[in-house]
């Protein structure tokens, strides 16, 4: 049972999974160790990390030095394929194009989803990020608590390999002993950038990311990760020992050939198809939950990419996974009598309260990282340092002028010449040309630092997505999204305050700030979608008035129906979302197989 | 590419993508989010394995003449010296021609700054030395770009040919450190596959007080 085409699927199965991503792989995986008959439905076309990886490909032998176009926005070896922020054929609308008030929307048509392309940063939520609207009255409260994810924060951990380190900070949680792996070395600039923040306050600690610093334990995880499961233990054990480590090279960006990072496709596909329990269609692009008279979902329909024909395949159980708000646009595609504006949407809140990411950055260089020797700074692809946020105190004293707090992803280091290295340094170099231009690009290498600001957005009424009331739709014929967006005062205010703090690290390492820092937040802050950190959407909740799904990802109108994405969050940590939705996803997984154990579904 | 170099060439690039209005209802106006159609590039879904040359997947469309002058100019930015060759000798002119040929926005947008660059300073050069630019000796050469090479204290006649020169510089810069005697000349000694990764010397460490 691999990979099938829709003339070959089942006539029926025990769950459906939309999309292959971080939910969709998780989802699988957790559901297919267990016995679930599971079949995948991925919109994109299959893709192979071994064979399709550009892993030691240099700029020099893409077109354009591999500089970033409209076709690969993140640059030519970047993994996506067939996404960015406008799909070809798959249009999506929105209310304004002022930067403040847009969003951007960005997708992928590729087995795994954005797991190849993702930054690959783990970073738990806290205690108070499930519980924020109990801290300051502002947006929402989730119906479960920290507790409740812990252990399955430390499952996902000792499943995909995510390294860091324990530093028993506020709101910054630590692993069970024995789920992360080392922290790789910091570079120079990650030492001067720690020294010189700490004059500040700012502390900087390991960061945690998604990449094997070693090999994962293949004797002593599967155990943890499946009790009682001698199979699971198996197929977990022959995954985990078919993985690489990390080789120290190449952009995580790529993939991984050697599946030293987390994909979806290197990591919870393998043993799922494994197991003999787990059918994979790509090419189907799922448009509609389909009901039946006992008002449970029955199955799903689709389109094949293939034939451009409408397909239908049926299970006791589906569960959305397709991304926030393409789940959304699923939900609110499935429209019946029964339900008019939408499937499990009889609280009118399917597509309310989207959340991105508040992102800010600032650029400088640092004279003190001039002509360095040269040396490998590979490393594990960054991150190996970060700040987590560290105001608390402050705000709770109510100085900061802003609620909820960020992390600095910080960037600096001796990395792979090509399109940027030495472009617009007339601010340094006075506009020289010929041998003395030669002698300043090598003085200015590697002398280069990036603080981004990543931070928490209070979900809003003003930021929602709905079908596009003038009926466009895709080369598919599915109806389009159209999306409102507005940030409130904290956002611009914390953007403001990410601009300033950045400014002040770099003047404390001797530094000057390239361009200007932008003191207005609404300037400061990148456009809604750009930092591809979306969720909501389906938010999860105590209620079924306000919420559209139960703390089990269940929804409340359709007790077969599941969505185990980003969708379903009630708030935006500054923690970046993949290994939330994946412990998530686990979560809610186990209950879907306790629930069908007991006859339930 | 990392993220806020797309960020900035997304909004930059953003006034030149097809912005089709949608029927919508309500009092907000609504745009259509949606590839240009026209765009006859390497596509989405592009081979990443293959080595790809220059003038390969679009022609290239400069002339004979053009590209005497782009190596003529690219080799006053970078000309050879003791540590690595010119611009022109790794293939820059190959680079320049494909990137002004290019049917991206980016490319769209440099390809009349540097036509109009290179007319520029063929006149000049008529102009002020009763030759070509290529003909002229490097004394010459040199007195026409050091009057264009700094933005900051350019004449304001001579505003846009600045700013052509900066682009040009640019480009020089991005074919020339792309390059395998680019990467050499600037110390990088990366993507090699290592089994373990150490970290900076403790010397350069204890030399900078970070230790």
């Amino acid at each position: 049972m691999p990979f099938v085409t829709a003339d070959d699927q089942q006539s029926s199965y025990d769950v459906i999974v939309v999309g292959s991503g971080a939910a969709g792989g998780q989802s699988a995986y957790t559901l297919c160790m267990d016995g679930a008959k599971v079949l995948m439905l991925e919109a994109g076309r299959k893709y192979t990390a071994e064979s399709e990886t550009p892993m030691f490909q240099t700029p020099d032998m893409a077109p354009l030095a591999g500089v970033a176009t409209p076709d690969k926005v993140f640059g030519f070896y970047d993994a996506t394929v067939d996404g960015g922020w406008q799909v070809p054929g798959e249009p999506y609308v929105r209310t304004t194009e002022d930067p403040s008030g847009s969003f951007w929307w960005w997708r992928c048509r590729m087995l795994g989803g954005r797991t190849s392309h993702w930054g690959r940063i783990s970073l738990r939520n806290g205690p108070y990020d499930f519980k924020p609207r109990s801290r300051d009255g502002l947006g929402f409260d989730w119906p479960i608590a920290y507790q409740d994810l812990a252990p399955y924060y430390d499952k996902v951990e000792l499943l995909i390999g995510v390294y860091g380190t324990n530093e028993g900070r506020e709101n910054t949680p630590d692993s069970s002993p024995g789920c992360l792996l080392p922290p790789p070395a910091p570079l120079v600039s990650d030492l001067l950038v720690k020294q010189r923040a700490a004059r500040l306050g700012v502390p900087l600690i390991p960061g945690h990311r998604a990449v094997l610093t070693r090999a994962l334990d293949h004797k002593r995880n599967p155990a943890r990760l499946h009790p009682g499961n001698p199979s699971a233990q198996k197929l977990t054990a022959e995954a985990m020992r078919s993985r690489g480590a990390c080789l120290w090279a190449t952009p995580c960006n790529r993939g991984c050939s050697v599946r030293a990072n987390y994909q979806s496709i290197t990591v919870h596909l393998p043993p799922a198809l494994a197991s003999g329990n787990l059918d994979i269609t790509t090419d189907a692009m799922v448009y509609e939950v389909t009901l039946g008279r006992d008002g449970r979902a029955n199955g799903v329909n689709f389109i094949d990419r293939t034939t451009g024909r409408q397909r239908h395949a049926s299970a006791r159980v589906v569960i959305l996974t397709a991304s926030a708000c393409e789940s959304v646009r699923i939900l609110l595609n499935s429209r019946s009598t029964q339900f008019p504006q939408g499937l499990a949407n009889s609280s009118g809140k399917v597509g309310r309260y989207l959340m991105d990411t508040v992102g800010s950055s600032v650029r400088g260089q640092v004279p003190l990282l001039e002509s360095l020797p040269p040396m490998n700074e590979d490393a594990a692809d960054g991150h190996q340092l970060y700040v987590p946020w560290w105001l608390y105190k402050e705000q709770l004293a109510g100085k900061l002028g802003f609620a909820r707090g960020y992390h600095i992803e910080y960037g600096g280091g001796r990395h792979m010449p090509g399109y940027t290295t030495a472009a617009g340094i007339e601010w340094l170099t006075g506009g020289s040309y010929g041998v003395k231009f030669k002698q300043d690009v090598r003085r200015y290498y590697g002398s280069f630092v990036y603080f981004d600001g990543r931070g928490e957005m209070i979900p809003n009424e003003n930021s929602y997505c709905e079908i596009d009331p003038g009926g466009l739709k895709d080369k598919w014929g599915i109806p389009v999204l159209r999306f409102h967006w507005q940030w409130s005062e904290h956002e611009l205010r914390q953007a403001a305050h990410m601009q300033r703090t950045f400014a002040d690290i770099i003047s404390a390492m001797g530094g000057r700030v390239q361009g200007v820092v932008e003191t207005d937040g609404a300037k400061a802050i990148a456009p809604g979608g750009f930092i591809i950190h979306e969720v909501g959407g389906a938010m999860m909740g105590v209620d079924p008035r306000y919420s559209v799904t139960n703390g089990w990802c269940q929804t409340w109108d359709v007790p077969n129906l599941f969505i185990t994405d980003g969708a379903v969050f009630a708030s935006n940590a500054d923690k970046n979302p993949t290994l939330t939705i994946m412990a998530i996803a686990w979560r809610a997984s186990d209950h879907i197989l306790e629930r069908m154990r007991r006859k339930e579904l | 590419m990392d993220r806020r170099t797309t960020i900035k060439w997304v909004l930059a690039a953003s006034a030149s993508w097809r912005l089709a209005r949608a029927g919508s209802t309500g009092a907000a106006p609504a745009t259509r989010v949606d590839p240009t159609p026209a765009l006859k590039g390497y596509g989405t879904d592009p081979d990443l394995l293959k080595t790809y040359h220059p003038g390969e997947v679009w022609p290239l469309t400069l002339s004979v003449p053009q590209r005497q002058l782009a190596g003529v100019l690219a080799d006053l930015i970078i000309p050879a010296d003791e540590h690595s060759g010119s611009a022109s000798s790794v293939g820059v002119v190959d680079f320049i021609d494909e990137w002004v040929s290019a049917p991206y926005p980016d490319c769209q947008r440099d390809r009349p700054i540097v036509l109009a660059g290179f007319a520029w300073l063929e006149t000049e050069a008529a102009e002020r030395f009763g030759k070509g630019f290529a003909a002229l000796d490097a004394g010459q050469q040199t007195a026409i770009c050091d009057d264009i090479c700094d933005p900051s204290r350019v004449a304001p006649a001579r505003r846009e040919a600045a700013r052509f020169f900066a682009s040009y510089r640019d480009l020089t810069a991005a074919g020339f450190y792309s390059t395998p005697p680019g990467r050499k000349d600037l110390g990088y000694i990366g993507n090699v596959p290592l089994t373990h990764f150490e970290g900076p010397p403790p010397e350069l460490l204890r030399k900078l007080n970070l230790l």
